[in-house]
């Protein structure tokens, strides 16, 4: 009946995980306590979860992954002090199937529940607003997709107190991960996370690549969008052509283990190398599915506290383009010491330093962009240049192990972990800060306060330096990753600075929290009146902030890039019309929560071989699926007098904002 | 599949509204899905061709694979195409009746071929030849096993749209689904040609 | 933009692009003729074994390109370039997952299965 689950699959021995547990259902059910008590439950089910408004699918996205930056964090410092004190006679606290499971916990979270959520919750508040859209191309599809990513959290955080996750590292390499080697409900845990979130993120990128091609405002040419909406469709191209093989790799490990087949085990013809072959061909695409968007903010940010238009805004979308196509043909150098020879590993070696060349590009272009500049040190200001320094120096440690002899030495040794964690901290979480702190008002209507901005930069900063330097020391010292208890007492210092590092880390997230709590109690003082509160140069600014559900009033006209800048340059910005057209928009529906509340228990049934309800799980999600199909009432039109309504109350309080100074845009409206 | 959001604009007639989809949206939408499909079934290529010499002291596709049968699977799926085609030709002229009824006969014709290659594998499976065998048949059977779900899919999205037809006629809606499922079915037909050349074909060499 | 216009437009839009019976026949007489050689080819015995594998490749490749053109009306008209370029982008890195994971997996099998026979170079499809 219940398939493998039964009342032991809880780990009632683990105190650590049954202390997790107690902390959990008491904060949930304050949560729900609390949101009960407010009676908000109607309005979060038909103003949010039921929501196809793109701005506030993104808000949920990035909500999602501020929620999973504290568990996958939360992993990194059980690890980080592990580490510190297991060596030699200590054995640490954490037992290694425990161990396992964290930093395998910790690498699955932090690039599917944090980066790509927040990635793609970036593009979902911008890139519409950008382009001059009231929304995206399919609104519903954007919902289901944000639900799907949903199902895959809620699946791995369950992971944590129903049975066990996988301990096989973040990949899931077999022959490690088979059903011999790998017996537990772990493994499966991971599949199907991945699988219906890599599903909603598949989805996601089919709508942001037609959106962007067929969407734009009348007259924005493609070489006329911003950077940021560029490095959005390389994004989106990428995740179409790069998530189809996710899925295939782990579809065949799938296979492997629930129908006996021989893809990936020792036995009868199985090649594991083919797996790793494949989950590489999307895992190193997938980094740059994740970087692209934080190159794509930093432009934006760099040009508008600059005062100055970019520099060379070609060179960065061809860069952009041409790291698109490189970032699929150098896979190979994630197992250089795989044994395939001295050709092979040449030619991906060479592909992998030619690809750091158009990256070149787009910092020399930011460094141009700023050079006599009037720049103002604002708090995205401040995450690019940190993201600057940082990405520089990661990137080059990524150039030194393009060389597969050198790769030999460094191969699975801490010096690679300092390498992706500099890129992948110092770029991508960088550039989502850089991005939280910068678009903050259009999606809010009111600025960050910036002291506890600053007091959490300069924490992640100095944090960051002291957790991952170390580690490249202790990678040229021999140590590898993953390593739950070591022998040799030399590491122990370094590690103990590193534990000293992700310290600090914690006391920037806790004032990032802060800051985010202040900022929200003192809105009113902080409160963007404008629409434009940067002096910004793309079309998202040209709207209110928040801005409104229809996004804009009158579809704006665009001849340039940087029209937005151009308009209010001319004083033709913020023009009133005497009449307003009635509005196209779709209807909210909760089909894609339901599909998704299906997936889940799909997803759950399979994991624990309950093969009933996984059939109604499938059921449910085809059904609401085909019954959403015979919905023919899926959207409306705003009356253009509500349309006058709306506009009318933002455009009269300010008669003086037809133009805004960019040096003085920083301060308050009167 | 089709469901995606866009108005059933036939009967309101607003004035000034940009963002009009006459399908061709949803349409690209559709195409792009058809390619990273295209990308999974090439992974899959890609693995069956790994593997195609692991058969681990098991049969191999010479032994195994009866060529006739699979022409006949391969006809089957062609006249269906065929019978797709005039399907849409008659959507575009409006004859609602005759679009349900070929579409019954792509029905007919697609579930023919499903059958027939539950009936193989069935076979292969009792004959000891089964997914578990070797890697060569676990990638075997999972190609044509994926290619064989796909046209599955769309026979339940071909008796969906049937009903679709029935009960509102072709309106817009409708129109660029049928046009959807048009495209889903033909690249269906495409994925097959080459796993007759590269799976049979080359199996038997 | 009326709404009527826009279906006009629409209506246009499709005329060009939906076909005829006449290319449906076209087509579908083509791809059984292709299918039929490519099944002679290897059937028949008439073909030199050398020749087999380059020809049912080919003709693979021209019944694909036939169904593209005839039935899915893949071309390089207006409304159909957007299709058509992502298809080529498509071509790309399919070639490249394709021939790529080949090619690795082949080294590797050289370099690293020296004992087991069965995974040598033969794989290449």
């Amino acid at each position: 009946m219940f398939g493998k689950l039964s009342l032991s699959a809880i780990p009632f021995h683990e105190p650590i995980i049954m202390g997790t547990l107690l902390m959990v259902c008491l904060g949930g059910a304050a949560l729900l306590g609390w949101v009960t008590y407010q009676r908000k439950w109607g309005y979060l089910w038909s103003e949010w979860f039921t929501t196809v408004d793109h701005k506030r699918i993104g808000i949920m996205y990035v909500i999602l992954a501020l929620v999973m930056l504290l568990r996958g964090f939360a992993d990194a410092i059980m690890m980080r002090a592990q580490q510190a004190i297991a060596s030699a006679d200590a054995a640490g606290y954490l037992p290694p199937h425990h161990y396992d499971q964290i930093f395998t916990a910790h690498g699955v979270i932090m690039i599917f529940f944090v980066a790509m959520p927040f990635v793609v919750g970036l593009m979902n508040l911008v890139v519409p607003l950008q382009i001059g859209a009231r929304d995206v191309a399919y609104p519903f599809l954007n919902s289901l997709s944000y639900w799907l990513t949903a199902s895959g959290v809620v699946l791995v955080m369950l992971s944590m107190f129903v049975g066990d996750f996988a301990a096989t590292g973040w990949l899931a390499y077999p022959p490690l991960s088979e059903l011999k080697f790998s017996p537990t409900v772990g493994v499966d845990y991971y599949i199907w996370a991945l699988q219906l979130s890599g599903l909603g993120t598949t989805l996601s990128g089919i709508n942001f690549v037609v959106t962007i091609l067929r969407m734009r405002t009348p007259g924005m040419k493609l070489m006329q969008m911003p950077v940021f909406t560029w490095t959005a469709l390389v994004t989106n191209i990428l995740i179409v052509a790069a998530f189809p093989v996710l899925t295939v790799a782990l579809a065949l490990l799938a296979a492997d283990r629930y129908l006996d087949m021989h893809f990936f085990t020792n036995e009868l013809g199985g090649n594991a190398m083919l797996y790793i072959n494949l989950i590489w061909i999307w895992g190193h695409p997938e980094v740059y599915i994740l970087i692209l968007p934080a190159f794509g903010a930093f432009s934006e940010i760099v040009a508008t506290f600059s005062g100055k238009p970019l520099f060379g805004y070609k060179s960065m979308v061809y860069a952009t383009a041409g790291i698109g196509v490189l970032s699929f043909l150098v896979w190979l150098h994630h197992f250089f010491t795989m044994g395939s020879g001295a050709d092979v590993n040449a030619f991906f070696g060479i592909t992998t330093m030619i690809i750091s060349v158009p990256t070149g590009v787009k910092l020399f272009n930011w460094l141009f962009t700023m050079y006599r500049g009037r720049i103002r040190f604002t708090l995205p200001m401040m995450w690019t240049v940190a993201f600057m320094v940082t990405f520089t120096i990661g990137g080059m440690t990524g150039v030194l192990m393009a060389v597969p002899g050198a790769d030999f030495v460094l191969h699975n040794s801490l010096f690679l972990i300092a390498h992706f964690h500099n890129v992948i901290i110092g770029g991508v979480l960088f550039g989502m800060f850089a991005a939280v702190n910068y678009w903050f008002p259009k999606a809010f209507g009111f600025k960050l306060e910036e002291r506890w901005g600053k007091a959490s930069f300069w924490c992640w900063v100095v944090g960051f330096y002291m957790a991952f330097m170390p580690l490249y020391v202790l990678g040229l010292m021999g140590m590898t990753r993953r390593m739950n208890h070591y022998a040799n007492p030399a590491w122990q210092p370094y590690l103990i600075v590193a534990a000293a590092g992700a310290g600090i880390i914690a006391l920037g997230i806790g004032f990032m929290v802060l800051q985010f709590v202040v900022s929200i109690r003192n809105r009113a003082e902080n409160r963007d009146l404008t629409g434009d509160p940067w002096g910004g140069r793309t079309l998202e600014w040209s709207t209110s902030s928040p801005a409104p559900f229809y996004n804009f009033a009158v579809l704006p006209q665009v001849e340039e890039l940087d029209q937005f800048w151009a308009d209010k340059e001319h004083k033709r910005a913020y023009r009133r019309q005497e009449r307003y057209a009635d509005i196209h928009m779709p209807r909210n529906t909760g089909v894609g929560v339901f599909m998704a509340a299906f997936g889940t228990v799909l997803g759950f049934a399979m994991i624990w071989h309950i093969w009933w309800l996984a059939v109604a799980g499938l059921l449910g999600m085809v059904g609401s699926f085909i019954t959403r199909a015979y919905d023919t009432d899926v959207d409306y039109y705003v009356p253009g007098a509500e349309v006058e309504k709306i506009e009318r109350a933002r455009l009269i309080p300010q008669p003086g904002i037809d133009h805004v100074d960019p040096a003085k845009a920083g301060q308050k409206v009167a | 599949m089709s469901n995606v959001i866009t108005a059933d604009h036939g009967t309101v007639a607003h004035g000034h509204d940009e963002h009009h989809d006459d399908g061709s949206k949803t349409l690209l939408g559709f195409w792009i899905y058809l390619m990273s499909d295209c990308l999974i079934f090439s992974a899959l290529f890609a693995t069956f061709a790994a593997l195609a010499n692991a058969t681990a002291g098991g049969p191999t596709g010479k032994e195994l694979f009866d060529l006739p049968y699979v022409g006949g699977e391969t006809l089957l799926l062609l006249v269906s195409s065929f019978t797709f085609g005039v399907a849409m030709l008659n959507m575009h002229a409006g004859k609602r009746n005759k679009v349900m009824a070929w579409l019954f006969i792509t029905f007919l014709f697609g579930a023919s071929f499903v059958a027939m290659e539950v009936h193989e594998f069935a076979h292969l499976i009792n004959e000891g030849a089964g997914p578990s065998r070797s890697a060569f048949l676990s990638s075997y059977f999972t190609l044509v096993g994926t290619h064989g779900l796909h046209v599955t899919c769309g026979l339940i999205w071909i008796v969906v749209m049937m009903d679709m037809v029935r009960r509102f006629g072709l309106n817009d809606a409708v129109t660029r689904r049928l046009s959807c499922l048009s495209l889903f079915w033909h690249f269906l037909d495409v994925v097959w040609i080459c796993v007759f050349t590269i799976v049979y074909l080359r199996g038997v060499l | 933009m009326s709404s009527q216009h826009a279906h006009a437009l629409a209506a246009d839009h499709q005329h060009a692009n939906h076909g005829s019976l006449k290319s449906y026949i076209v087509g579908f007489i083509l791809s059984i003729v292709l299918t039929a050689m490519s099944f002679g080819c290897v059937m028949s015995g008439a073909v030199p074994h050398d020749l087999i594998l380059p020809g049912i490749v080919v003709l693979c490749v021209a019944q694909v390109l036939v169904q593209l053109i005839f039935f899915l009306h893949l071309s390089a008209k207006p409304g159909q370039r957007d299709n058509l370029s992502i298809g080529v982008f498509t071509l790309l890195i399919i070639a490249i997952v394709v021939v790529g994971s080949l090619w690795v997996l082949h080294n590797m099998n050289v370099n690293m299965m020296h004992p087991v026979p069965t995974m040598s170079s033969g794989s290449i499809g």
